[in-house]
């Protein structure tokens, strides 16, 4: 039965350790083909009845190598690269990127592409949200919640196919500014978009909020305390939800979030539910950030003077963003080459997917189905 | 020729079930009228499930095959004849046979005793409430036969959680249940029945649906059902046994094809069987609204317009919809068929004001129109909630409506005797 090329853990194969599969103890693979494994994600659970003893993430089926890429890449052709990371989250990726090497460059946007930037990203993260919030409710078992964000990322959706051509994988930024000028009636739309979707949060929490089932299903379900979150690196609305108040757009602003007036939510218990409630305000942030920059938008130039061949000095940067899952960090080490030296991404499904054991032990398998859910994890990003 | 005119017209008149009248041939004319019926049922369920569902969750559902839709069943159940039959090499043959056929078996037995009319019911047994609990909740065994014998973790966990959910919340319906048979012995002789058209009759003699008798507690035996016979049934927020996003599909992963179909059937006919054991205890059964109260005549036949009435608007919908299609040639055949369709359920609206037949039908006409209410509820849950966890699950079965339900019935019948005693002596 034992296939000696597996070489995964001893959960697994149960072979090395006799003492691991007693009789009462299940081992049931998870994924990578599983529908509520968001992807290619394999979980092997070892479970007593319903109970999960432990559990392993195995991953790498969607593996592509983009950081290798990156190293064969001028700074320019592996820009789109970024985008198929997390590919609902685009444009967030696209920003981290070209901020990063900005930086390198020591080049800085102008205001106009840097207010167009932030109504981007933030529409990118009520998008992103969006996805969440129908996946993690269809896991839970309401399936009507998925259709009802599906309508609405649709009209984020058409914004972005009218400014850049693409709807997933954006391509929306460049080094050193935008590419495009924005749209005939792009203010317009961003303000409509904002005065329609308003409602539609209140109308996902009206299913969901009070919902005796769903507060049930959330409520203590994969409690992960602050000093846990730390600890394993976990950020984002995760770190969030377990109390900690610490946003890189307040903590380390970067593009022109300084500008602007809103708030952290934080949430308390540090579970599933207190996760929901804190992408929910989220989107509600983002909506108000989006208000803020599309009033304020100032007119100008959209690039920044960048050479058109780059060859940065030699040195390293890492620069971060927050990104709809977290904290999504750039490391690039340039040799003074038109190719990155070294480029390493901090992709936050990543880093959070590493307390999906510490979140589930204990608790029971429908929960592991939420908790996948509820830490937001995009494949794409993870295996990279 | 004309004997078996006289033939047919001496059982039109009759006043027993076939069944219970000993008529073998009458019984199994029955027998296949019943579940001819049900399995068109359950086709028309299919269909109103994906649209109703579709129509809640803002999109369109099946509009390929057939008008809106409508033949997309059929073109399911062929898909399903026509697909490989898997079984797994490592699963237990026979048994991964028998598992779909006992859940079959168990979801159409029951039919036996629904009483779709006071004749119209294939039997009627004196302890006709007993044999649908029993018998329906057989198909359990079924199940847990599919997940063992499937010989694969989701199976197994699947077909665990089922057994589990059908054996505690059995307990809690089997109280509600109760409630509802002492509030039939409320009667001068002060015995009461088990007989399915005993019930519906007790109801009809006491002037008032057993859910609204002593309110609320004929109420809250009520829900204690509603809510007991989802998760008998596995279906949302229950459906636990086939949690798609924990389970893949839980008992029934495995399974393939028409052994699939078989499976789907059961659900849906012990759907419309358990709702049948709802209508029958609390709404009345077959019983019109206001037997007692605007009985006679003029009120007769106003109730009797009913079921023509229904198909005429069924007709008229189809008809409206004929004319918004599409003018395009492509949609020719589809419109010519919806309007078929519209004609179709017209013709069989027109013939239902026929006075020898609306007499005739008007009762199963209540009945059905009464579990198509519950069907409704179904797939309404389903686009509403999510689902229990299993923990949370057994939890309300036991330490919720398992109290709820003891009491009912202590209050039910402790308010029965006082009132048989005080204001009755």
């Amino acid at each position: 039965m034992t296939d000696p090329n597996t070489t995964l853990s001893p959960l697994e194969l149960g072979s090395h350790d006799k003492t691991f599969l007693d009789a009462n103890e299940l081992i049931i693979n998870m994924g990578p083909q599983h529908p509520a494994t968001h992807g290619v994600l394999r979980v092997i659970l070892r479970l007593d009845g319903e109970k999960v003893l432990g559990l392993e993430c195995v991953i790498g089926y969607l593996h592509r190598g983009v950081e290798k890429i990156g190293e064969h890449r001028t700074y320019t052709m592996f820009n789109p690269y970024v985008d198929r990371m997390d590919y609902v989250a685009a444009v967030s990726n696209g920003l981290g990127y070209c901020e990063t090497v900005e930086k390198l460059l020591n080049v800085e946007a102008p205001p106009r592409a840097q207010h167009v930037r932030v109504i981007l990203t933030e529409l990118n993260r009520i998008a992103s949200h969006q996805l969440w919030l129908g996946t993690h409710a269809l896991d839970i078992g309401a399936i009507t919640p998925l259709f009802y964000t599906f309508r609405d990322r649709e009209e984020i959706l058409k914004i972005y196919e009218k400014y850049c051509g693409a709807r997933l994988t954006t391509h929306a930024f460049r080094i050193g500014g935008l590419q495009y000028e924005t749209y005939t009636g792009f203010e317009k739309e961003v303000k409509n978009f904002l005065t329609f979707f308003r409602p539609k949060i209140d109308e996902y929490e009206e299913l969901l909020t009070t919902n005796r089932i769903w507060v049930e299903r959330t409520k203590n379900v994969g409690k992960i305390s602050a000093e846990d979150c730390i600890a394993l690196g976990v950020t984002g609305p995760v770190l969030r939800a377990s109390g900690v108040k610490w946003d890189l757009r307040k903590a380390q602003p970067y593009a022109n979030y300084k500008n602007f007036d809103f708030e952290i939510p934080i949430g308390e218990n540090g579970d599933t539910y207190d996760r929901y409630l804190v992408r929910m305000a989220e989107m509600r942030q983002s909506v108000r950030i989006i208000q803020q920059a599309v009033d304020a938008l100032p007119e100008g130039p959209i690039m920044a003077k960048v050479p058109k061949v780059m060859k940065p000095a030699a040195g390293e940067v890492y620069h971060s963003i927050e990104a709809p899952k977290g904290e999504l960090g750039y490391f690039i080490v340039s040799d003074g080459s038109t190719q990155p030296y070294r480029l390493r991404v901090r992709p936050p499904s990543f880093v959070n997917l590493q307390a999906l054991d510490a979140m589930c032990r204990g608790q029971l398998v429908a929960d592991v189905i939420a908790v996948i859910g509820t830490l937001d994890i995009v494949l794409g990003e993870v295996d990279r | 020729m004309g004997a078996i005119i006289q033939y047919i017209e001496s059982y039109l008149s009759s006043d027993k079930t076939p069944g219970a009248a000993g008529n073998m041939f009458w019984a199994l004319v029955y027998i296949m009228l019943v579940f001819g019926g049900l399995s068109v049922a359950v086709i028309a369920m299919n269909w109103l499930e994906r649209k109703i569902l579709a129509h809640m969750q803002v999109r369109l559902g099946p509009m390929r095959v057939g008008p809106h839709g409508l033949l997309q069943p059929i073109a399911d159940a062929i898909k399903l004849l026509l697909k490989e039959d898997i079984m797994p090499a490592e699963a237990d043959g026979f048994v991964f046979w028998m598992a779909p056929l006992i859940v079959v078996l168990a979801a159409f037995t029951v039919f036996v005793v629904v009483p779709f009319g006071p004749t119209h019911a294939i039997t009627d047994m004196n302890i006709g409430i007993l044999f649908m609990l029993g018998v329906s909740s057989l198909s359990v065994l079924g199940i847990v036969m599919a997940g063992w014998a499937s010989n694969s973790h989701y199976p197994l966990i699947g077909a665990l959680r089922s057994s589990a959910q059908m054996v505690s919340y059995e307990v809690a319906m089997g109280l509600a249940v109760v409630s509802a048979i002492l509030m039939t012995s409320l009667n001068a002789t002060g015995t009461g029945t088990l007989s399915m058209i005993g019930i519906v009759q007790a109801q009809m003699a006491q002037h008032e649906w057993f859910i609204f008798k002593f309110f609320p507690l004929g109420l809250v035996a009520f829900f204690i059902f509603a809510v007991a016979m989802v998760a008998e049934t596995n279906r949302a927020p229950f459906d636990l046994a086939e949690a798609e996003s924990e389970l893949t599909a839980g008992f029934h992963t495995e399974y393939s094809g028409f052994r699939w179909s078989l499976f789907f059937l059961a659900e849906y006919s012990a759907m419309i069987a358990v709702s049948s054991i709802a209508v029958t205890l609390w709404l009345g059964g077959w019983l019109r609204p206001f037997p007692n109260m605007l009985s006679g005549t003029p009120w007769d036949q106003i109730f009797s317009l009913f079921p023509g009435v229904t198909f005429l608007f069924f007709a008229a919908i189809c008809f409206y919809n004929t004319v918004r299609m599409p003018k395009h040639p492509l949609f020719r055949i589809q419109t010519i068929g919806l309007a078929g369709f519209g004609v179709v359920l017209g013709l069989i609206g027109l013939v239902l004001f026929v006075p020898a037949v609306s007499v005739r039908v008007q009762d199963i006409f209540w009945f059905s129109a009464k579990v198509a209410g519950f069907m409704y509820m179904y797939i309404w849950y389903r686009g509403t909630f999510p689902r229990y966890r299993f923990d949370q699950l057994m939890q309300m079965g036991w330490k919720v409506l398992l109290p709820m339900g003891l009491g009912v019935l202590i209050l039910t019948a402790s308010v029965a005797l006082l009132q048989q005693k005080l204001w009755h002596p």
